[in-house]
Formats: structure tokens, C-alpha cells, sequence
């Protein structure tokens, strides 16, 4: 396990070794929450990489990535534990066959750990020999609100009760990094006690780096293309604009298909892969993406021309 | 922030104190008048009060009064207006006037300069004068001039609302227990202990048989929790709709303190969210703020370009969770439903149920033929006519209404 990065550029450098491409403002708020050992509560569109963060952080710094996926009605059974009843009825069916009568021994025996079934929450605050967790809360907003009051309780103090247990306390404190697409808006309470980052789609030269990140190889020009048409669809006027996540499918689905180059046909063939509502691909299919082509062809020109 | 400064007041201190716990009294009643929960328990407590701090000066009577019978932030103002009205006694000020204060040369405390007074508060002090009903008051039966026009020209304006009255705000009050209706219901993943309830709690039953030892195992039940889906506003508030938008917007705040999913938006020719403007308690100080901050009062409208900015840039954020949308308009649209189709169709794609409420309808020859209206209609679950928009009830029954989201819009004529 690596002791968690000193600097700005360290942290930079970090998420670069697992070939995460972060700017200077998301490597910023990152470590601030490691240093101060307060959550970072990232939010954005679906697909700028936000999910990604928490992975690349657990691979890096060597540590285990617990993930709680969060959902409408998630409650504390499935989010923190549960006993394992069928055992226990089973324990308590023996025990009254072997003719044990004694009670206060059945029930230490019943809700002993081994009946435990330990959910997300409760793993990463566990103790465990490899070390303090990054406790990945993902899709926050899709739970509801009595949920996200119970989480501000374990967030502050990061213990659990568990009535036949006791309190469950992490030696350590968990990294952790909450994520929400913003289907609806978290309570400010909760914010308050995180760093907060609103996760950009990336501008063309980061696009760039990032595709040569994740997918090593693609002939220059190529990138070059992409990146382009990709960053002139996010200024036109759609209901679902592509993310990082699209460009690397889309990328991927080029290659595939043994592209070196974008050509219109291929555009509207593949088109699939960048957007994900039929209106909007009524909207560019055809003329649109020619035009757009034809911009994007013009600029990797004169780029060329010039040596960038 | 009330201005207590050179504010020490010697009369006070002379006044006979018989006489003077009668005016806290009658300051109390004024407050209860004025819509502050003011019992008799809080005027005596207020005496004693006033005993333990002594009649000093006028800023200690203040603070002491303010301690005890203020105990929300958004009743601050309303005690704050009422203190320097009630306690402003003009034979204390001519006493004043002849000493030649120094401060009185402040255009501030100037007895010349009337403050705006809150509307309520001014019924308050004067109990005599009956509320409402005076000349300039519109008619509650409204007739509607059908012409199909608006106004071509976006009036920026802040609009300066009328306050509530106390009668209103009762009105309001008893709307809002009304309010308290089954509003559709949908099942959620959580489960409460019910003893009749269809599911067995395992958790529950094994710590309830190991009370017992494990002798026996009596099964608990638990049932799932239902609860009522989000809802999402989107009023009108152009020039054709202005008479109905302060009764909305009363009933928007009603709902916002009674129910805890709520999102409200205006539209004109701008989209505006005044969500949080509303969650101000005080009624008058929601009002207030929304006048603030909505720009296009009474002007045109331009339905299909705020839907399109709502679907843009607030839809995925306030209709997740299976909310339940309300329109209220009445679907005559500046552009003549340009580009309102698309819209409508894709917000009715992404909410459990849309509701449209139009004021038009209440005309039996009433037929959707402006072109917003037609090209609004096929995405509509339910269509209501509301007789009289100014009339809480008829929105209330509209919404406790349960049905299922239809693929063919039903219209309905409210009772």
C-alpha cells in the first residue's frame, strides 16, 4: 500500500500512472480530500470519468476498491448488513435438539460474526489487512433522501452500530468518493462535508492525451479526427452529448472496423456509438455530420500545415 | 435587522405598570392577529420576562419581547415592523420632540417617513376595518376574455405582489390541511413493521425469539412503504394567465411546505426555478422573493422555447424518481407552436404522468385550436378544465386524483 500522494503534481502523476488523464482543478480537489481526509463528492454527466477516479485510485495506491452502487430504496440491510436467517433458524433448531437451554448462550451464539453478511458500507470499514479502503459511493442521487441522512452519519464518524455487535469503528478512515449524475439534487448538508467537483467534459488536447492513454496506438491523424468531431457535436444543440466514455467506444469501433480515417459513410454507420437518443441522430446523420467533417478536416489540415 | 440605535427611552421607564402589562397584551394580540402563534402563556411569560430584565430602555424591551415571541427567522420582520409601529406612541414622540434628540435628525427615525407595512399587519392593528373587498379588488367569479391575443413585447419588470391577507392566509392554511390527500402512491424497496402486513421480517422475528430464548418463533410481518411521487410544476405566467399566477403561487408555496419532492418553475418568455425561493417559510417572504427574481411577468410566451430549455437543463434533475408533472397554461404560444411538438413529446417521455390544467376549458365551445394548444394535446394524460384557477379546491382535487398514465389523453371536466 502507497502512502497517498504530497503534492498537486503528485496526484497528477498518480492518476497518470493508472492512465487517468485529470486536469489541474479535479487533481486539485483530489488531494485535498486525501490530505484532509474529507470526501470528494464528484458530479457531472454520464461518461466524463467519474466512476473511473475511485478505480484508478485503489489500483495506484494499491488499496481494495469497495463499491456500493446506489439505488432507489436502498436501505440498511442491503447497503450495510444482514444476518443470515436461514443459519440461524438452522442454529436454533440444533441447539434445541441437543437439548441446550441455555439462553443468553444461544442468542451470543446466533448473532455471532459468522451470521453476519457484511454489505459495502460495513466492508470498508472494517478493519482488514490490507489496509484503509476506497469506499466507492456511486450514483448517490439515485437513492432518496433518508438514506443520504443515515450516510452523513457514517460519513462524519465513519462507525456503525450493530445492536447485537456493537459499534463498528474504521481505524483508519476510508477514502472516499461519491458520485452522482445529478438526476436530482443532493442535500447541501451532505456537500457540505465533501469537496466538491463538477466533472467538465475535457477540451480537445486532453481528449487527445486521454485516448492515448486508454487506447495506445491510434494513428495520429486519426485521434486528430475524432477528437475534432467529437468536440464540434458538444457545442451543437443535443439532448445527450457524448462523453469521454463514447469517444473511446467510438475510437475503439473505428479501429475495429479498420478506419485511418473518418469519412461520412463511416460517420453515419457508427454513429450509434456517440449517441444514444434517435433524435439526435436524425439531427447529425447525413448533412450535418458531412459539414461537421468537412470542419474538422479544414482544422487537422492547416494544423498539419503549420507543425502543431 | 432592526435599528435599536440611541433608541433609550426614559417615558417608558415611568409608565405605571398596570397600563404597561396591558399594552404587552394588546402588542401580543396584535402579533396574533398578524399571524405569529401568540398564546397567553407567551404574553405571561413575556412579563415575567420583562420583570427579570427590568424597563430600562426601549432596545432591552426589544430584545426581551423578540426573545419570547419570535421563534422562527422568517417571523423576525413581521415582529420587528410591529415593535416600532405599536411602541411608537406619538405622545411619547412629542415628549421626545421637546427634549431635542440628536437623533432625531436622522431621516431615519424621522416620525415623518412611514414605513412600508406589511399587509397583514396593517389588518392587524386596525381589527375594524374589514380585510379585502376594497373597490380596487378583483372579482372572485373571473370572466375571461377568450380573445386569443397576448402581448408582442417581453415587459421586464419586477413585480411588486399584493400581500397576503390574514383571511387568504387561512384560506391558505386550510388548503394546505386539505392538501393531505393520497396522492398517487407508489410502492418503494423499503418495509415497515405491520402486523398485517403480507411479508415476513426475518430480522425482527429471530431478535423477538431470541427475548424468548428461542422457545418459540412467532412470525413479524412488514409491508412496504408506499409513497407519493415527485412533483414538478411548470406555470404560466404570461399576460393571458396573470390573473391566476398569485393564487398559483400561494398554492405553490402550500405545496412546497407540505410536501417534501417538490420543484416549481415559471415560464413567460424565460424559464425561471423558484424552488428555493419558496421553501421561505413566511409566506409573504417567498412571495417576495419570487417578485424578485422572476423577469418577465405578464409579458409574451414562448412555450416551446422553455421547454426546450427545461428538457435541456432541468429535466434529468428534477424528474428522476417517476415525478408527476403539472403544466398549468393556457397553451397560447407567441410563436404559434413552433417547434412545441418535439418538446412536449419528450417531456411527457421522461415523467410518470404530465397534467395539463387549462383556464380555457371551462367555455363548453372550448376546443384546442390555437396552435400551441393543438400541438401540446396528443402528449397529455389528463387534461383539466379549472373553473376558477382562483379557487384552491379545484387544483387540490386535481391532483389527488389517482390514475393511470393513459396512451390516449383523457379529458376530464372537473366537478
Amino acid at each position: 500500500m502507497r502512502p497517498a500522494p504530497s503534492s498537486v503534481d503528485a496526484t497528477q502523476d498518480l492518476l497518470a500512472e493508472g492512465r487517468y488523464v485529470a486536469d489541474r482543478s479535479l487533481a486539485t480537489a483530489l488531494f485535498l480530500a486525501l490530505k484532509l481526509g474529507r470526501p470528494l463528492f464528484l458530479e457531472g454527466e454520464a461518461g466524463v470519468g467519474k466512476t473511473e477516479i475511485a478505480k484508478v485510485l485503489g489500483d495506484t495506491l494499491g488499496r481494495r476498491l469497495v463499491r456500493l452502487q446506489c439505488y432507489e430504496g436502498l436501505d440498511v440491510a442491503s447497503a450495510v448488513y444482514e444476518w443470515n436467517y436461514p443459519r440461524q433458524m438452522l442454529e436454533i433448531r440444533l441447539a434445541e435438539a441437543g437439548g441446550e437451554a441455555n439462553r443468553d448462550a444461544l442468542a451470543k451464539d446466533i448473532f455471532a460474526e459468522s451470521f453476519l453478511i457484511r454489505r459495502p458500507l460495513l466492508q470498508a470499514l472494517e478493519p482488514h489487512p490490507a489496509g484503509p479502503a476506497v469506499l466507492l459511493i456511486d450514483e448517490l442521487d439515485r437513492t432518496d433522501e433518508p438514506f443520504e441522512a443515515f450516510l452523513l452519519e457514517v460519513l462524519s464518524d465513519f462507525q456503525i452500530t450493530i445492536p447485537e455487535l456493537g459499534t463498528i469503528k474504521a481505524e483508519e478512515p476510508p477514502i472516499v468518493i461519491i458520485t452522482s449524475n445529478r438526476t436530482r439534487e443532493i442535500h447541501d448538508a451532505l456537500k457540505r462535508r465533501c469537496f466538491y467537483h463538477w466533472v467538465d467534459y475535457p477540451d480537445a488536447r486532453r481528449e487527445a492525451e486521454i485516448i492515448e492513454a486508454r487506447l495506445p496506438g491510434i494513428p495520429e491523424r486519426l485521434t486528430a479526427e475524432i477528437v475534432g468531431f467529437v468536440q464540434r457535436l458538444r457545442k451543437t444543440d443535443l439532448f445527450k452529448l457524448p462523453g469521454v466514455a463514447e469517444t473511446l467506444d467510438w475510437t475503439q469501433a473505428l479501429t475495429t472496423l479498420d478506419r485511418l480515417e473518418l469519412d461520412p459513410r463511416t460517420i453515419n454507420d457508427t454513429l450509434g456509438a456517440l449517441l444514444k437518443y434517435q433524435d439526435d441522430i436524425a439531427k447529425i446523420q447525413g448533412s450535418a455530420a458531412e459539414r461537421l467533417l468537412a470542419d474538422v478536416k479544414n482544422e487537422v489540415a492547416a494544423n498539419q500545415a503549420v507543425g502543431v | 435587522m432592526a435599528d435599536l440605535t440611541g433608541m433609550d427611552d426614559p417615558v417608558i421607564r415611568d409608565l405605571p405598570p398596570g397600563r404597561f402589562a396591558l399594552n404587552v397584551m394588546h402588542f401580543a394580540r396584535a402579533l396574533r392577529a398578524a399571524g405569529l402563534p401568540v398564546g397567553p402563556g407567551r404574553v405571561l411569560e413575556a412579563l415575567r420576562a420583562l420583570d427579570a430584565v427590568g424597563f430600562g430602555s426601549r432596545q432591552d424591551l426589544y430584545w426581551t419581547l423578540h426573545a419570547v415571541f419570535v421563534h422562527r427567522r422568517d417571523q423576525k420582520e413581521l415582529f420587528d415592523q410591529a415593535f416600532h409601529i405599536f411602541w411608537r406612541n406619538p405622545k411619547l414622540l412629542e415628549r421626545l420632540m421637546q427634549l431635542v434628540l440628536p437623533q432625531l435628525e436622522n431621516a431615519e427615525h424621522s416620525p415623518v417617513k412611514e414605513p412600508e407595512v406589511s399587509r397583514r399587519l396593517s389588518e392587524a392593528l386596525a381589527p375594524e376595518r374589514r380585510p379585502a373587498e376594497t373597490a380596487g379588488e378583483e372579482q372572485q367569479e373571473v370572466e375571461l376574455d377568450a380573445v386569443m391575443t397576448f402581448s408582442d413585447r417581453e415587459m421586464l419588470q419586477a413585480k411588486d405582489f399584493e400581500q397576503m391577507s390574514a383571511a387568504e392566509l387561512e384560506e391558505a392554511k386550510r388548503a394546505i390541511r386539505r392538501l393531505r390527500l393520497p396522492l398517487m402512491q407508489v410502492p418503494t424497496r423499503r418495509f415497515r413493521p405491520d402486523p398485517a402486513g403480507p411479508r415476513v421480517d426475518l430480522r425482527q422475528t429471530l431478535r423477538r425469539s431470541m427475548r424468548e430464548g428461542g422457545a418459540s418463533i412467532d412470525l413479524a410481518r412488514k409491508r412496504r412503504i408506499v409513497r407519493t411521487p415527485p412533483l414538478v410544476v411548470l406555470c404560466d405566467i404570461s399576460g393571458s394567465m396573470s390573473r391566476y399566477s398569485r393564487m398559483i403561487l400561494h398554492f405553490l408555496h402550500a405545496l412546497t411546505s407540505d410536501r417534501e419532492r417538490m420543484h416549481s418553475f415559471l415560464f413567460g418568455t424565460r424559464l425561471t426555478n423558484i424552488t428555493r425561493d419558496l421553501r421561505q417559510r413566511d409566506v409573504d417572504v417567498a412571495l417576495e422573493r419570487v417578485g424578485r427574481n422572476v423577469e418577465d411577468w405578464e409579458g409574451g410566451t414562448r412555450i416551446g422555447a422553455c421547454l426546450r430549455d427545461f428538457n435541456r437543463n432541468w429535466s434529468r434533475r428534477v424528474l428522476g424518481q417517476g415525478a408527476v408533472l403539472l403544466m398549468i397554461t393556457d397553451g397560447l404560444d407567441r410563436e404559434a407552436g413552433a417547434g412545441l411538438e418535439a418538446e412536449m413529446e419528450r417531456l411527457h417521455k421522461s415523467c410518470r404522468r404530465l397534467i395539463w390544467l387549462n383556464p380555457l376549458m371551462r367555455y363548453d365551445q372550448y376546443a384546442p385550436i390555437a396552435a400551441g394548444a393543438k400541438a401540446m394535446r396528443p402528449h397529455v394524460d389528463v387534461m383539466h378544465s379549472v373553473h376558477n384557477l382562483d379557487c384552491l379546491e379545484d387544483l387540490v382535487s386535481v391532483l389527488s386524483e389517482v390514475g393511470p398514465r393513459t396512451a390516449e389523453p383523457v379529458t376530464s371536466l372537473a366537478a
